[in-house]
């Protein structure tokens, strides 16, 4: 993975690839609040980092001067033509709706919600809670795990895969195609493999579905009409590409720092084993202050905003776990209360591309950490062990040895 | 009490119903809406809840 050059000036010259921010943002992003809330640089791109509450939610909403377009914080060769290595159906939308704007985004994503509508999600509870109860039967009993990628690591990727209605046996490769397409976007071998992995893979997929329909997301949007016409293949293979890729890290992210915060704060272990009806509230708590996604806008035209000369065609990154970390929103927002009653934080976005996921991710979570607490209420870090935590567009764990 | 959720405002966080499902529903395109016309007085606080969870600033207590 190519080395970024260590940053000294955060205010004109940040880099989310820098392993300082990657291992400790908060205190990067609390100094930038109070000198520079919108920090700037030009590496990789000409991009913007606000830290604020405010001005996090303000660009969301501003869909005419911020789209959505081009939505990776690693930009790697998004401006390049994205079928110069694929030949399959036409990419040029992206992955929407996340990597668009309306109209497309509206139908596109009108096709996604009802996959994950809370009625949905509830259905796929008993599937979440076996796959934890197996993964926690295999370790639970040994005394120690890394908490990473021998649970957290495990368990979105089979639930997205039931949804896809593909193999779970794909989930290691799966896995490893969304690492490369995320975390090692400045990798340019990594990012290729990942994407072409992906893309032939779902192209199988479709042409599959097309002759033997099941009941999945890909074989209900092959059936599927707008206004009269079938959806184009491109946009198919989009919206199945995007369920995968944001599914996965995302959520085992939260999963994994969920447990990370655990093990550093036995309070909380024993205060949740003690109250579980605290659940919902902590989960939110928790998606605050470890919020994992970062995702990033393109300038439309050259605007003035909060002081800073934003040029059409930069990028804002929407720093969704700064603004989470906002004192100005949210008391204390560095102690994490599980009980937190005045909490409207963004870790799922804000505005029309509010995740679309966020149902699913909520119950993973809650379930994940649940089942976990059940088998092993009381654990910690392994000592003289190294955690490895990820960051750029999504932050969290990679190797998190924990003790029990 | 009563309570609305704005439809232009909300976008489908479900916190509201996550927190409070005896006020709330969410349909499948994410639409929330409240599912009483008085809140009982037990459950005021869970509005209230609801409230002051909203990303989107989407619910208002219209009398108390």
């Amino acid at each position: 993975m190519p080395q970024t050059t260590p940053v000294s000036d955060w205010a004109r010259d940040f880099d989310v690839l820098d392993p300082r921010y990657v291992n400790d943002p908060f205190t990067i992003w609390d100094d930038l609040r109070s000198s520079c809330p919108i920090a700037h640089t030009d590496r990789r791109k000409s991009s913007w980092l606000p830290t604020r509450y405010e001005d996090v939610t303000t660009i969301a909403h501003d869909i005419e001067h911020f789209s959505s377009l081009k939505v990776a914080v690693i930009p790697g060769d998004e401006d390049g033509d994205p079928n110069e290595n694929f030949d399959g159906p036409n990419l040029e939308y992206g992955l929407p709706p996340i990597s668009s704007d309306p109209p497309l985004h509206t139908w596109t994503r009108r096709l996604l919600l009802p996959w994950f509508s809370h009625r949905r999600v509830d259905t796929y509870v008993p599937l979440t809670r076996g796959l934890c109860r197996g993964l926690l039967d295999g370790f639970a009993d040994t005394g120690h795990a890394d908490a990473a990628a021998g649970y957290a690591q495990q368990i979105p990727v089979r639930v997205i895969a039931h949804i896809l209605g593909v193999s779970t046996d794909m989930s290691d490769t799966f896995t490893l195609w969304v690492r490369d397409i995320l975390e090692f976007a400045d990798d340019a071998e990594r990012r290729q493999r990942g994407a072409e992995g992906l893309l032939n893979y779902f192209l199988e997929q479709l042409e599959f579905r097309r002759h033997n329909p099941g009941e999945d997301l890909i074989s209900q949007l092959l059936q599927e009409e707008v206004e009269g016409e079938p959806i184009d293949d491109g946009i198919i293979l989009g919206i199945a590409a995007l369920v995968l890729i944001a599914g996965v890290d995302t959520t085992w992210s939260a999963i994994g720092s969920s447990l990370w915060h655990l093990a550093t704060h036995p309070e909380d272990q024993k205060r949740l084993a003690a109250e579980p009806e605290l659940m919902p509230l902590a989960v939110e708590e928790l998606l605050r202050a470890y919020s994992p996604v970062t995702m990033a806008r393109v300038v439309t035209e050259d605007v003035e905003f909060s002081g800073c000369p934003m040029k059409e065609g930069d990028k804002v990154l929407m720093n969704f776990p700064a603004a989470n970390r906002d004192p100005e929103a949210f008391d204390h927002p560095e102690v994490v209360q599980l009980d937190r009653s005045h909490n409207r934080h963004v870790a799922f976005g804000s505005g029309i591309h509010r995740c679309a996921g966020s149902n699913l991710a909520r119950m993973e979570l809650q379930v994940a950490l649940e089942e976990w607490l059940h088998r092993i209420p009381s654990f910690s870090l392994e000592q003289g062990k190294e955690i490895a935590w990820a960051g750029g567009q999504v932050r969290g764990p990679r190797v998190l040895p924990v003790v029990f | 009490m009563r309570i609305r959720v704005d439809p232009d405002k909300c976008q489908g966080h479900a916190r509201c119903y996550g927190l409070s499902p005896e006020l709330f529903d969410v349909d499948d395109y994410g639409q929330a809406s409240v599912i009483v016309d008085e809140v009982p007085e037990e459950l005021e606080d869970k509005a209230r809840l609801a409230v002051a969870n909203c990303p989107e600033y989407a619910i208002e207590i219209l009398s108390e």
